[in-house]
């Protein structure tokens, strides 16, 4: 079979659940009703009128979680691979992946040693 | 050949409504099977009026919020605010596409299902991103910023939870692991490092799902409802749809990894079996989810932010290099007890 016949059942699971849900959000707004005044289309503020705006802000320590996710998440990609041929590559293998997380290993202690990753 | 195609799109296109009805319906079950479970573990009994055993519950409540009004907010980016939680929804049934669900049949076969599931698990964090900030206020802003901070240093843990499994297997095809489960033993039986990858497997799989004791995006306590606080009608059900098919996949996935998939006694002789064995093994975890969920109390912030990435993301790494010296250093030991 082509691989990208393979594929195929798969993205076509991919159009019908993106079918279903555009379906159950259209047909939800055309049966249930549909009365907006100016007081009930306000963001929920505790029943007092909003002030300022909502995007404002936020500490920067969701910024550095991110940064840290892209790079270990980077890291953990070059392992997949290197994990599937793990059993041809024996004892090579062990040594290149050992080096390879030692130096992942440095990172992450200066990570944790700068204090990126407190909650404080 | 075009004939060929078309007959094959048209069996898969059957084949994919029958798992998202099939899914639907295991959903609405498994409500009311979390609320039963919840009564139950709290001495209480649960829904009970609503046709037999209460059983009816979560089909009223669906047609109620069919019949609730969609409100968007006026300051929301409309676009932004209808696509989240369609995305809550979609990733999840999708990514069930490759389970396989016995010898016969899985939806979709092809050699890298592993990172299929992956690749579309980690795009459910895009609903609650644009869920709280579409959304345009403080507390879906707020309960955004933490939810996807938590689901992306979860979704760190979890993908290298399975490299274990991975490197012991040597594929990434989700049939192929199960098959080789058949033919040697369970990877959950595999010493040292099957049981500890199924643990933290399965604790990364509760945190990305953030049910309780991850379920802070939520946070009814501080945050309203978080990143759902402006949504009603369907669309804050899909949410909690996205939630309970996130659960399905995941469980159905950690079974596929570690508990054999389809495997079990007699499965040889009669095939069917097979679906009779993944439905009870998928519901036992998803059991084991809900007890957790009801027993727990829930974390501190800074405490699951500890957790995932002082704990959980050493122990993954640990575990693979674990498993990486033992395969290499006690190839015997492994020939003889696994035949591998």
């Amino acid at each position: 079979m082509p691989v990208i016949n393979a594929y195929m059942p798969a993205l076509l699971m991919l159009a019908l659940a993106t079918g279903f849900a555009l379906f159950t959000v259209v047909a939800s707004r055309l049966i249930g009703p549909y009365r907006p005044t100016r007081e009930k289309n306000m963001p929920y503020e505790c029943g007092i009128e909003p002030v300022g705006s909502a995007n404002d802000r936020f500490s920067v320590k969701f910024y550095l979680v991110a940064m840290l996710f892209i790079i270990f998440d980077i890291e953990a990609v070059f392992l997949y691979p290197w994990a599937v041929a793990f059993r041809e590559l024996r004892l090579f293998g062990l040594i290149e992946m050992l080096v390879f997380v030692a130096l992942l290993l440095v990172g992450y202690i200066y990570v944790w040693k700068k204090g990126a990753l407190e909650w404080d | 050949m075009i004939h060929l195609l078309d007959n094959m799109l048209i069996r898969a296109a059957v084949q994919g409504l029958m798992i998202i009805s099939i899914m639907l319906g295991c959903v609405t079950f498994l409500v009311w099977t979390e609320r039963k479970v919840a009564g139950h573990i709290q001495l209480r009994i649960g829904p009970e009026r609503v046709g037999p055993f209460g059983l009816l519950q979560t089909i009223a409540d669906v047609i109620k919020l069919f019949m609730k009004e969609d409100i968007t907010p006026s300051s929301a980016n409309k676009v932004l605010y209808t696509i989240a939680p369609m995305l809550a929804v979609i990733p999840p049934m999708t990514s069930f596409a490759v389970v396989p669900v016995w010898s016969q049949f899985a939806l979709a076969d092809f050699n890298i299902g592993i990172l299929w599931v992956l690749a579309f698990t980690s795009l459910s964090v895009y609903a609650i991103v644009l869920a709280g900030w579409s959304s345009n206020s403080k507390y879906s802003t707020l309960g955004g910023l933490r939810a996807t901070a938590q689901m992306i240093s979860y979704e760190l843990a979890m993908g290298l939870s399975i490299l274990p499994i991975l490197m012991w297997s040597g594929t990434l095809s989700l049939r192929e692991i199960v098959l080789l489960q058949q033919r040697h033993l369970w990877n959950i039986a595999v010493l040292p490092f099957g049981p500890i990858a199924f643990l933290l497997f399965l604790i990364c799989a509760i945190a990305e799902t953030n049910r309780a004791p991850f379920d802070l995006p939520e946070a009814e306590a501080e945050l309203v409802a978080g990143f759902a606080t402006e949504y009603s009608s369907m669309k804050w059900s899909f949410f909690f749809l996205g939630e309970y098919a996130a659960i399905m996949t995941g469980c159905a996935v950690a079974t596929s990894l570690f508990l054999g998939g389809w495997g079990g006694p007699f499965v040889d002789q009669v095939p069917l079996l097979g679906i009779v064995y993944f439905v009870a093994k998928v519901f036992a975890l998803i059991f084991v989810f809900m007890w957790v969920r009801w027993t727990f109390p829930r974390f501190r912030y800074d405490q699951l932010m500890g957790f995932g990435w002082k704990f959980l993301l050493p122990a993954t790494l640990g575990t693979l290099v674990l498993g990486a010296i033992c395969m290499t250093v006690f190839p015997g030991f492994y020939h003889q007890f696994y035949g591998r």
